[in-house]
């Protein structure tokens, strides 16, 4: 899809009536339109997987904010994604004590099954596979999140096992 | 566990939190009645100074004072009337720290009562609760409990019949690191790149929106319920004559029993590893340690009777910081530790001055040679020269300082094993076989 970006009213359009009463309702609590940028980013996100340009240019102008200065967040958060990303993100902590409590094995064993490196998607589109700062269960270490669920105390064998119940779910039709 | 002993800790349960009903059955909000209808602001500012309250979230200034910053007014100055913010710091991203988590998951009442006495202290109209974007369990149970105190006015306006009116919203964060740095976070807050503002003017005088605002760790602002239930002198039974309270520690690595631990402040060291994480695993002996999160100094296990405290560490060479323990065996590689740490820098430094944002990577890619073998002598001087380029008063923020402790720390302690590396041309910890 290409935007005609003189166009106010194809960005417009652009958003859905969801995506629209969810950034409102965030236009209500914030001062300044600008102010819900992060949060309208990770509204459309949540509906889209990811932000594409068009996205990009259609939240700016429902902001009222240039869409550069937008690209400037967008591009400076970890958990905004400027490229499409599998159904389902890896989000292995790289951090210190997952470090020393062996995530080198757990990440291995994870490219390995399913032969992609950071930053990469399944060729099948199911996961995407991105290093996270720490995620903060220090006590539970090697950690990963997917989705909203963190995974702890992970070993070479028990990542597998999880990433195997995901497809298997998927495969039977059970959503997320 | 009493409320006596363990103040912060003893209501918290991480499987099944309370609820509005169940907090208020355990004294809950009875403190933040007490400061609204028996305290004036000014009176509930002075308990907070002479309780010896710090900051918990790793600098450890002094809470009352940081609050008396606040600009006064006239009545008749028209500025006296703009709104004032309270923004709750829960943006818990130092890594080997997860102490907030613990209270934000297992007692999300108590912050939102802290908040409610905060903000009226300070006079705060408008608050935030900043959470980063990963603690998706938290944002669920802090947004529950915000909806369950607006319906038992305990949020909104005239709290309590008491004149006093408060907002409170949840802002949660789309991950960095930065965020946590309290005018960059301000900047998140505004729809900004979380960049760090120049200071002056600090938050105080002009904060979110360019109103004065006050920004607290979640630790730091838990204290408050407690500090005017129990009072004062309680309050400083807890620590040493130079601190006061209880302090959430942690501990993590190869440990026998990695977790936290509400303990009385200064605990020393060698208590905290031994007696409470039960030491090291099997196999395993104590090489070093960060005692308080990634951006602290190395110490090492001559400094296990060194009291958690922050002048007693301050004195043997690194910070308190945010308490949690890193702990490093001995068959951990110390070059790979450091390096593992100068990445995560090198990621989150959010590239607005020259020092941070060429001399991590640049750090970076000489411990990577080093690890690999590959570094030469000259590497370490070369370290040298860059912690030195990345310290105090020659970068924008404090990232790069922090990012320099360990690394500095490490090359004086470790000297021999960056030496060895190079000497060697590989790393002697996985040529052992022992490494990870």
């Amino acid at each position: 899809m290409t935007i005609d970006l003189n166009s106010n009213l194809l960005t417009l359009d652009y958003l859905t009536e969801q995506e629209k009463i969810a950034i409102d309702h965030e236009l209500q609590i914030m001062e300044t339109r600008e102010a819900c940028s992060i949060e309208a980013l990770k509204i459309v996100q949540l509906q889209r997987g990811w932000i594409s340009d068009d996205s990009l240019h259609a939240i700016a102008a429902y902001l009222r904010i240039p869409s550069a200065d937008l690209e400037g967040v967008a591009t400076f958060y970890n958990l905004i994604y400027r490229q499409p990303v599998g159904k389902y993100v890896i989000h292995i902590c790289n951090s210190i004590s997952c470090h020393l409590c062996g995530y080198d094995a757990v990440v291995s064993a994870i490219k390995n099954y399913l032969a992609i490196e950071y930053g990469q998607t399944t060729s099948d589109g199911m996961f995407t596979l991105l290093s996270n700062a720490c995620l903060g269960a220090c006590d539970q270490a090697p950690v990963m999140m997917i989705d909203n669920q963190l995974y702890q105390s992970l070993t070479p064998q028990n990542v597998v096992d999880i990433l195997q119940t995901l497809q298997a779910a998927d495969n039977k039709g059970v959503g997320r | 566990m009493t409320p006596l002993t363990h103040p912060l800790t003893h209501l918290v349960d991480v499987n099944n939190p309370l609820n509005f009903k169940g907090y208020c059955q355990q004294k809950g909000y009875a403190a933040a009645k007490k400061v609204l209808f028996e305290y004036t602001p000014a009176e509930a500012l002075d308990t907070v100074k002479s309780s010896g309250l710090k900051g918990r979230g790793g600098a450890g200034f002094p809470t009352g004072m940081k609050w008396s910053f606040l600009p006064e007014f006239e009545e008749d100055d028209p500025r006296a009337k703009e709104p004032k913010y309270l923004i709750c710091n829960a943006d818990e991203m130092e890594p080997g720290t997860f102490k907030d988590r613990l209270l934000l998951e297992g007692v999300p009442h108590q912050l939102i009562e802290s908040m409610i006495i905060a903000g009226y202290i300070i006079g705060a109209t408008r608050a935030y609760i900043f959470l980063r974007g990963e603690y998706h369990l938290a944002a669920k149970r802090i947004q529950q409990a915000i909806d369950e105190a607006y319906q038992a006015s305990w949020l909104g306006n005239d709290i309590q019949q008491s004149g006093y009116s408060l907002e409170l919203h949840l802002h949660t964060s789309a991950g960095r690191y930065i965020c946590g740095e309290e005018t960059a976070l301000i900047n998140a807050l505004e729809g900004k790149r979380a960049t760090p503002r120049a200071k002056p003017p600090f938050p105080q005088v002009a904060g979110l929106f360019g109103k004065p605002t006050i920004v607290n760790n979640v630790e730091t602002l838990s204290n408050l319920p407690h500090i005017f239930a129990h009072g004062v002198e309680w309050f400083q039974q807890h620590a040493p004559e130079s601190d006061a309270g209880t302090k959430i520690y942690g501990a993590c690595g190869r440990i026998k029993i990695p977790g936290l631990w509400e303990l009385p402040m200064g605990v020393s060291i060698g208590r905290l590893l031994n007696d409470h994480a039960g030491g090291m695993c099997e196999g395993l002996a104590l090489k070093g340690l960060l005692p308080g999160g990634a951006s602290t100094d190395f110490l090492l296990p001559e400094h296990l009777d060194v009291a958690m405290d922050y002048d007693s560490i301050a004195k043997a060479g690194s910070r308190l910081g945010t308490g949690g323990l890193i702990v490093l065996d001995d068959k951990n590689c110390p070059v790979a530790m450091v390096k593992n740490i100068m990445q995560f820098f090198a990621q989150e430094s959010c590239g607005w001055c020259t020092p941070c944002r060429d001399g991590t990577p640049w750090a970076l890619e000489i411990l990577t040679r080093i690890e690999q073998g590959k570094g030469t002598l000259t590497d370490i001087d070369e370290l040298y020269r860059l912690c030195d380029f990345m310290w105090i008063g020659k970068t924008h923020c404090a990232l790069a300082p922090g990012a320099v402790e360990p690394l500095r720390s490490a090359l004086n302690y470790f000297t021999d094993d960056f030496i060895q590396h190079i000497e060697e041309h590989c790393c002697p910890y996985q040529q052992r076989g022992h490494h990870g």
